[in-house]
């Protein structure tokens, strides 16, 4: 479980983050979305004890980050943005390296690190220098290295970032499945639809603050408005449109397509279709106009400006 | 398929949390991996291999044809004095490495963005330097100690020559203290900086000192004076523990992976200096002259240690010149004429100064005072403490020759010393403390402030403290030393 109340990070005249409210339950994954420099980072390496907040409270997993920030660390697992790997280490000893510094005896690395490279199809490799893998193996290895020691609360920092869709799905698969373990996971991306796959609630961070938050549907609702019908008629209309206005408002239309929003498709939708049937125009199709999160993600970041554009 | 396989869960009950704080099997581990990754590096292990086998037979060779070359002229104490620098080299070179690999453990696994996975793990900070000093450490220096062994083996063999167990012993500690400062300057430069290319410049600043330290050690043994070396062991061991105190300060998490610091903001530098020495309020309000004098006193308690340091340092200052003058007294016809001092006439002499007086007294004290700050800089206030109190040795200095001359030094200190020393004494005690908490800032900062904060809150909390208190008290002090002290003199003295 992860709670952060008010949480922020000042470095000397800069403010990184601030008033940063999450909460992300146990077998919960938490999608942070935000542009470069948004504070995503900051907010991972405070909720992994690596930075001190110099405002607010987090606590991971029960403990605080600040008074117990050693019960944080041994409870959470770190994919860094970059995988950050030795590599003139072969790929067991890495593992076995890291599995020392939490603790784990050799025997119980080496076997869990090697149903972890199977898990994420790279048999027969582990004995190979790091060196030579390609940039989507040692992401994996990356991966690994945060899920070696079983921890309660993952912070993946761009996950499938440098992988091919294989090896992505992959990874993606095995997050869904961390979460089954009740695992508390936030997970830092670009990758809106990985996001929206994923992810219970997304979070978007914009030059420190959250400025959205809820799941995938929630956020479409709220940001984009009522979702937008299209009705396909079997012939162009022909000043009927007018005659529609008790039952919708009509925001675009061509010849034969009407648009229009509504917030109760229910009970707005067979009105329409009756009260066409009864003008004498017949229904090809009527269908929801597809929103996406992307299209979230531009109204809340678009809207404001980003630390990139004011440097 | 490997998708449908399914990663068994870690039974809980077998994660060990073996972890107290500074645990050295923790660092250990940590070391283990640097140095097997070192070693599995050619342009470490080459380098080291000519140092400590190459190397030291090739010094064998020239420390045997210069004994030759200075027996011929009958120069033999040449070759002598010679030899023991040659074996300070010898172990000095592979040492040379440690900042080599020290900049590459450090700063280089920064720029591979390595160090960040460990640091989310539960080692702590000190155990993450210590584990990774050893590691930059120990290499270079068995590699020196094997040098050293060669060169010692090669000279028994061809010319018969043994150094003797003091300068065995001074060589080896010399060679590993040189390394623990290296390593410990290494660790502090790549706090500062992001990439090794920015490290490398700036291992100029731990180049060229240990450069001249050579130098100054060659001088030291070519002059035969062996004795010197352990007080300048001494002096090097402190420099040690103070890097290495320092060096343990910077390498926590917050200052490695905190900002960006090889930018250098003088805009919110000056900001944060300005808002501290003047009292301006984050709202940009400035306080009343009353506030802002109660705020400044507020420091004083603030300052209790270094002020309890500077008047350890003053009655130090006292000893020593009183010690000097029991050790050195004058001659005695020179001690003759400390009893035919005329202090009254002496003041006479600086009557076509009188009307500038207060103010050359004054501007004299600043000048110290900026000397004492400039020095103090880079040694951490050390230096800067001796220059303030280097007056009183002499003034300890002159009272026990005049009582040595029959005398009264008493009589010397309340005329001439104490009417204005009253006010310039605190003031300068007051300066040397709050200069002294300024300058040993960058060893021990200020809890839950960067290294650059903590310096900068001290130095303008110094500037305060000498603008608001020591100035106008070093003012009143040039009035009476320029005014009241030469009416007491004379009274004292007679005359008139």
């Amino acid at each position: 479980m992860i709670i952060t109340e008010n949480l922020g990070k000042r470095f000397d005249d800069f403010e990184a983050v601030r008033d940063v409210n999450l909460q992300v339950r146990e077998g919960e994954l938490l999608a942070l979305l935000g542009p470069n420099g948004a504070g995503k980072t900051t907010t991972v390496r405070m909720l992994s004890a690596i930075l001190q907040p110099t405002s607010g409270h987090a606590r991971v997993n029960g403990y605080d980050v600040v008074a117990e920030a050693d019960q944080v660390r041994r409870s959470v697992g770190l994919l860094t943005e970059q995988p950050g790997l030795y590599l003139r280490m072969t790929g067991l000893e890495y593992l076995v390296f890291y599995g020392r510094l939490y603790g784990l005896d050799d025997s119980t690395t080496a076997r869990r690190s090697l149903e972890l490279f199977a898990r994420f199809a790279m048999e027969g490799v582990a004995d190979k220098r790091l060196g030579i893998y390609s940039k989507g193996m040692r992401q994996k290895v990356g991966i690994i290295r945060a899920m070696l020691h079983d921890p309660a609360v993952l912070l993946l920092d761009e996950p499938t970032s440098a992988m091919d869709p294989h090896s992505a799905k992959l990874v993606r698969d095995a997050i869904a499945e961390l979460r089954q373990d009740r695992r508390s996971i936030i997970l830092c991306t670009h990758n809106l639809a990985e996001a929206e796959a994923l992810a219970d609630r997304i979070a978007i961070i914009n030059r420190g603050l959250i400025v959205a938050q809820g799941s995938a549907a929630q956020l479409k609702r709220d940001l984009l408005g009522a979702p937008t019908m299209e009705v396909k008629l079997d012939r162009p209309l022909n000043g009927e449109i007018e005659l529609l206005a008790d039952v919708i408002t009509a925001e675009q239309s061509a010849d034969d397509v009407i648009r229009y929003r509504t917030a109760d498709p229910a009970a707005t939708n067979p009105r329409l279709v009756q009260r066409l049937t009864q003008l004498g125009l017949g229904v090809v199709s009527l269908q929801p106009l597809p929103q996406s999160l992307e299209d979230v993600y531009l109204s809340v970041v678009g809207a404001l400006p980003r630390r990139e554009e004011e440097a | 398929m490997a998708t449908a396989q399914r990663v068994q869960a870690l039974p809980r009950r077998r994660v060990r949390w073996p972890i107290a704080r500074h645990d050295l099997r923790l660092a250990l581990i940590i070391t283990r991996r640097e140095v097997r990754d070192a070693f599995r590096d050619w342009r470490i292990i080459v380098p080291i291999f000519i140092l400590t086998l190459v190397f030291p037979l090739l010094m064998n060779f020239t420390a045997g044809r210069l004994l030759s070359f200075v027996s011929d002229y009958g120069a033999e104490i040449v070759g002598t004095r010679l030899v023991p620098f040659l074996l300070l080299v010898v172990g000095f070179f592979p040492t040379s490495f440690s900042l080599v690999i020290a900049l590459e453990t450090f700063v280089g696994e920064k720029e591979r963005n390595s160090l960040e996975p460990l640091l989310a793990t539960p080692l702590t900070n000190q155990q993450l330097y210590l584990g990774k000093m050893l590691a930059a450490v120990v290499p270079p220096l068995t590699a020196s100690y094997l040098g050293i062994a060669v060169y010692l083996a090669g000279l028994a063999v061809t010319v018969g020559w043994y150094p003797s167990w003091q300068l065995l012993v001074q060589t080896v500690l010399l060679t590993t203290i040189q390394g623990i400062m290296m390593v410990s300057g290494a660790v502090i430069v790549s706090s500062q900086t992001t990439s090794t290319r920015a490290a490398n410049l700036l291992a100029s600043f731990i180049i060229v000192p240990m450069a001249l330290l050579l130098q100054f050690e060659a001088v030291v043994m070519f002059w035969g004076n062996y004795a010197g070396l352990w007080w300048l062991l001494l002096a090097l061991l402190i420099t040690a523990v103070i890097l290495v105190r320092m060096g343990i300060y910077v390498f926590n998490r917050e200052e490695l992976l905190g900002r960006d610091i090889d930018q250098i903001r003088l805009g919110w530098m000056a900001r944060l200096f300005w808002n501290r020495l003047t009292g301006r309020s984050p709202e940009g309000r400035y306080p009343s002259l009353r506030n802002w004098y109660r705020q400044t006193l507020a420091l004083l308690p603030g300052h209790r240690m270094p002020l309890t340091a500077a008047f350890i340092a003053f009655l130090g200052a006292l000893f020593v010149g009183y010690f000097l003058a029991q050790h050195y007294p004058f001659p005695p016809a020179l001690q003759a004429r400390l009893s035919e001092i005329d202090q009254v006439q002496n003041i006479s002499r600086i009557a076509g100064v009188a009307g500038r007086l207060p103010l050359l007294i004054f501007t004299h004290n600043l000048r110290v005072i900026v000397l004492a700050s400039l020095l103090g800089v880079f040694t951490f206030g050390v230096a800067g403490l001796g220059v303030y109190m280097l007056p009183w040795t002499l003034i300890a200095y002159m009272a026990a020759q005049l009582a040595a001359a029959g005398e009264s030094p008493w009589q010397f200190l309340l005329a001439t010393i104490a009417p204005h020393a009253t006010v310039e004494l605190p003031a300068l005690l007051l300066v040397a403390a709050a200069a002294l908490r300024w300058q040993s800032s960058l060893i021990a900062p200020t809890h839950g402030r960067t290294i650059s904060e903590s310096w900068l809150t001290a130095a303008a909390d110094f500037s305060r403290l000498f603008v608001g208190v020591a100035a106008p008290l070093l003012l009143l002090a040039a009035l009476i030393e320029a005014l009241v002290t030469p009416q007491v003199v004379v009274a004292v003295f007679g005359g008139g």
